[in-house]
């Protein structure tokens, strides 16, 4: 048994293996398949200030190894987080995270102060980078300076552990996680899905009603790793990586290429246990490496 | 009710017809309770175009005979590969998901049960849990020909059963909501399962006649837990998922414009 704790920046971690936010509700919809206290962390559905109904079905469309959302940030606001989730998910012995959204920047940093108020929260992950939201959290997300005003902001309210979400919807992502990392985050987690969309050639319409939508899936993985690549070169904040990973081999991957953690998304749907299994395949590796720390393998890529 | 992922052994896979196939799924275990109106996530494999699970409702669960029947119509790559399988091959699936039917709660009730093309499979359970409780229920199945009609004895083993066909070769000819069954009889409550617009008009039927009425619906859906809030349906409380909240609803609760 292989030592399988990481950590992002003083957010400890008991494995590298987290949720990626939006696929895995508020974890305690999938506590039938899944002992969540065994989970490196768990990051919750996108909060946002006020309450929002999000965008008109349909929000999805299946896609060749992949699929598009367009949900739009649907959730009750973060005054019914605070009241009524929060004491159904505080007691896990995992790091539950919160992924806070907004479209203003005094709405970041309103909801960011009323997660910062709970003890069992440790960190959060701004969501800089939702492509579903009109004046949404892209527009701080695709400009270096934009996002170093958000998270410049939300720094200055939030104490604990601050995650900067990247999106992939960039000329140089590396220029943005630079700018993050200026203004004071502790990480930068990437990538957020890709901007797609889908057509229903029969009927000559879109298939979401938002007729763009996000990409995530296997398909986005080799896009997800090259990403993880550059930014953990141009970053000294540790790296969380999502996009794909749908087994321990893909997990494996995204730490050599440099993140120190990483995030469970679309394969959640596929097998909702695989994030268990996601577990045991990292230990296995270790062990069949001779390896005795997974921290040992952050970065040790060979070119 | 709690989930399970399970590794469902193949009985059989039965040929309905030229669009369908019937899968009898059992299990070296006693299978888990499951009620009429839920349905479960079936995982697609070698099937590279087809990554997500495909949200199937319960046909029948056998407690006897520990039988699982899954009634599926092959639409694309995921139901047609379902269709390949053989006595033996392993399926997997999660369930039980999402909320069933509104049982009645008297034996006095005469309850009308509505199906459209493969919205019939989640009746043919309701129907047999009816009547051991000792309701009979009323089948009024429609389709567009005869070569969409399934099942048919099957439902005839829990109650009368009357049939629509667009073109007129089996039953009355036109839609359910046309059939002289609606005019000549007082139902306690309707349960309708089929294509929207179907359940629209047997919605506005029930409604005008001051019967209670559920439908379920099959929006598209991802996860089937509630996590991903894809299959939203606007109700009177805001967008809510058909997996978690539904996929059965009181006609009372949505904002249909019926």
């Amino acid at each position: 048994m292989a030592d399988l704790r990481t950590s992002i920046g003083k957010l400890e971690l008991a494995n590298p293996v987290m949720t990626a936010s939006g696929t895995f509700g508020y974890g305690t919809e999938f506590a039938d398949f899944v002992d969540l206290n065994r989970l490196g962390g768990i990051i919750v559905k996108g909060t946002t200030l006020h309450h929002r109904e999000g965008n008109p079905y349909p929000r999805m469309a299946e896609t060749p190894s992949g699929m598009l959302n367009a949900v739009g940030l649907q959730n009750k606001g973060v005054d019914y987080f605070c009241e009524h989730i929060y004491p159904t998910i505080k007691d896990y012995k995992t790091n539950m995270i919160v992924n806070v959204s907004g479209s203003a920047i005094e709405d970041y940093v309103a909801t960011a102060e009323r997660i910062n108020a709970l003890e069992a929260i440790p960190a959060i992950e701004l969501n800089i980078s939702c492509p579903n939201v009109k004046q949404g959290g892209m527009a701080f997300g695709v400009t270096a300076k934009g996002a170093e005003e958000v998270v410049r902001a939300v720094r200055a309210a939030y104490d604990k552990t601050l995650i900067v979400k990247l999106s992939p919807n960039v000329t140089d992502i590396t220029e943005i996680a630079r700018a993050a990392e200026a203004a004071g985050a502790d990480s930068v987690s990437l990538i957020n899905t890709l901007l797609g969309m889908a057509i229903d050639a029969e009927r000559r319409r879109p298939v979401l009603s938002t007729v763009t939508g996000g990409m995530s899936g296997p398909a986005v993985k080799p896009i997800a790793l090259r990403m993880v690549w550059q930014v953990a070169k141009a970053v000294k904040i540790p790296v969380v990586g999502l996009g794909g990973i749908t087994n321990g081999t893909d997990a494996i991957e995204f730490m050599l290429a440099g993140a120190s953690a990483i995030e469970v998304g679309t394969a959640n749907f596929i097998d909702p246990a695989v994030t268990g299994k996601i577990i045991d395949e990292i230990n296995a590796y270790l062990d069949r490496h001779g390896i005795s720390s997974v921290r040992d393998i952050i970065g040790a890529l060979e070119i | 009710m709690k989930k399970y992922i399970l590794d469902l052994k193949v009985r059989e896979t039965v040929a309905v017809g030229k669009q369908f196939v019937l899968l009898r799924l059992t299990d070296s275990e006693p299978l888990p309770e499951m009620l009429p109106g839920q349905f479960v996530e079936v995982r697609v494999d070698n099937t590279p175009s087809v990554l997500l699970r495909r949200p199937i409702s319960i046909h029948y669960y056998n407690k006897e005979n520990n039988e699982l029947g899954l009634l599926v119509q092959l639409i694309g790559d995921g139901t047609r590969w379902m269709a390949t399988l053989k006595a033996g091959d392993t399926l997997n699936v999660v369930l039980p998901l999402g909320n069933g039917f509104t049982l009645p709660t008297s034996t006095d009730e005469s309850p009308l049960l509505v199906g459209g093309g493969v919205g019939v499979a989640p009746l043919l359970y309701l129907g047999m849990k009816l009547k051991e409780m000792g309701v009979t229920p009323t089948f009024l199945l429609g389709s567009r020909t005869e070569n969409e009609l399934m099942q048919i004895d099957e439902f005839k083993k829990y109650g009368p059963v009357y049939i629509t066909t667009e073109n007129g070769a089996v039953g009355e000819k036109g839609y359910v909501t046309q059939h002289s069954v609606l005019a000549n009889n007082k139902f306690s409550q309707v349960y309708t399962c089929g294509p929207k617009p179907m359940m629209m008009a047997v919605a506005r039927w029930a409604k005008s006649a001051n019967v209670p009425c559920e439908v379920s619906l099959e929006n598209k859906m991802a996860c089937g837990v509630g996590a991903c809030l894809c299959c939203v349906e606007d109700t009177k409380e805001g967008n809510v998922c058909v997996c978690k909240e539904g996929p059965v609803f009181s006609i009372d609760k949505l904002s249909w414009q019926i």
